[in-house]
């Protein structure tokens, strides 16, 4: 036998394919409901809208403030507790509420920053040729904020994809969840776990080969 | 016809524009001059509603207001019947040169993209940047910068252009095309309401010349009547000192 058992690392690959989908399908919708709320959020803050600003603020301060497992568990252990409709609420759906909300609470205040970021003087001349706020803000600003916001925004869905394997922390059965009973039953810990690694490191640098095909598209306008 | 009547812009307590009245007429090319800081930029801004005025009335053919009473659709309408030129160009940086000139015509006036792209093509033969049509803004020189950005008022028809010191940013080697481009506007009759501190430019193409200082016009005359013989102490006083370090070839009268 060699240093690693090669041939059960391939064994256990399938395997962990069948679970790859649900970390996925939670990643996927994590990121799609995180930018959604962010951008939101970001619209709030920057229009300074009373009374939702400081609602926004303190959703932001907490969600930052505390650790996405602690807000996993307050979710999925401690809200049924509080609130008897949420009794039947499973794994799956409380990690995609965890992460969501705790993303969004970070990407919001990076897309906040990628709008300030546009030169006023575009916002005015946009509204000099009597462009509406909806137009200026569809045609003008949100395209050009959407370039700075990409590279830190890709950097969250980069964590948010890893961070789905909290979700085996409240019984669910995903990539880290099936990893972790397979290496139970075969005892070959670090053969399990440098697998379940690779897979998260492949998923990762997928987006990453996305992220910069994406980058030198949005870049077009700024090459001299 | 454009007219303003008891413009009256405030910031703090200082009145920037203290009682400006002013009437323009089709095909007019006046040419707005006066020390820093006297709201020269701030009358064009105000006719713009890039800033809003704290009284007076102003009248765009037959949009007929009281600024501080502008309802959002007379302020869109009022925008759309002055062009402004600015100072730092402001192009879209997201676009090309083309799209910067059809923007305005596809989002405003809701013209087909083909037809927009049609006409900014016009444009950009009549500025003389045909080959640039699909050049993003970072890869163009100051001077084309901002010949775009007058292309793109001209693609909105106003009835007036405002230029707010169009040359001011840019360096020596590029002034002289803008204000060629200016002056071919000028020959058009475009009606234009220029703040500028190129005197020749004035003195050449203006119908008339206004001098403002304090947030007030102080004299207002025809190019030769205003720098030649200028009757207000202040207008005498600013002439002597921009006109001494203004050196042009053939000097000013």
């Amino acid at each position: 036998m060699s240093l690693l058992d090669l041939d059960y690392m391939l064994g256990l690959a399938p395997i962990l394919m069948r679970y790859l989908p649900l970390t996925l399908e939670m990643a996927a919708a994590g990121m799609v409901l995180a930018l959604v709320l962010a951008c939101g959020l970001a619209v709030i803050r920057v229009l300074r809208i009373p009374g939702l600003n400081a609602a926004t603020l303190l959703f932001i301060s907490f969600f930052r403030g505390t650790p996405l497992l602690v807000q996993l568990f307050l979710f999925y252990y401690g809200l049924p507790q509080l609130l008897a409709f949420l009794t039947q609420i499973n794994g799956v759906t409380a990690t995609i509420m965890g992460l969501t909300l705790h993303f969004s609470a970070y990407m919001a205040e990076s897309i906040r920053a990628a709008i300030v970021g546009v030169d006023r003087s575009q916002t005015e001349a946009a509204l000099s040729i009597g462009m509406t706020n909806g137009q200026l803000m569809r045609r003008i600003v949100l395209p050009q904020a959407t370039r700075v916001a990409v590279p830190t925004l890709m950097n969250y869905f980069i964590d948010m994809i890893k961070a789905t394997s909290l979700a085996f922390t409240l019984g669910v059965t995903e990539l880290m969840g099936a990893t972790q009973k397979e290496a139970a039953g075969s005892f070959l810990y670090f053969e399990a776990f440098i697998t379940v690694a690779i897979f998260y490191w492949a998923i990762v640098e997928l987006l990453a080969w996305f992220q910069r095909r994406l980058e030198t598209r949005l870049n077009e306008a700024y090459r001299r | 016809m454009i007219k303003v009547a008891g413009l009256i812009k405030r910031f703090g307590g200082t009145a920037v524009l203290d009682g400006i009245d002013l009437a323009i007429e089709q095909g007019e090319i006046i040419v707005v001059i006066g020390p820093s800081g006297t709201g020269k930029s701030t009358l064009l801004r105000c006719l713009n509603f890039l800033e809003r005025p704290d009284a007076g009335r102003l009248t765009i053919n037959d949009l007929d207001v009281d600024v501080t009473r502008a309802s959002r659709r007379d302020i869109l309408t009022a925008r759309r019947r002055t062009a402004f030129v600015f100072q730092n160009y402001a192009l879209f940086a997201n676009k090309t040169a083309l799209e910067n000139i059809a923007e305005g015509l596809i989002v405003v006036n809701r013209w087909p993209k083909e037809k927009a792209h049609a006409r900014a093509r016009e444009i950009l033969a009549r500025i003389g940047l045909a080959d640039k049509a699909d050049a993003y803004p970072a890869s163009l020189s100051g001077g084309q910068q901002q010949r775009v950005g007058i292309g793109r008022a001209m693609a909105a028809q106003a009835e007036v252009i405002l230029f707010d010191e169009p040359t001011s940013s840019l360096d020596p080697e590029w002034v002289e095309e803008v204000l060629e481009l200016m002056k071919q506007l000028a020959r058009e009759r475009q009606t234009m309401l220029v703040v500028t501190h190129e005197m020749s430019f004035a003195r050449d193409v203006a119908d008339r010349v206004i001098f403002m200082e304090g947030g007030r016009i102080v004299e207002q005359g025809p190019p030769d009547q205003l720098f030649g013989a200028p009757q207000d102490p202040r207008t005498r006083n600013f002439l002597r000192k921009v006109l001494a370090t203004q050196v042009s070839p053939e000097g000013v009268n």
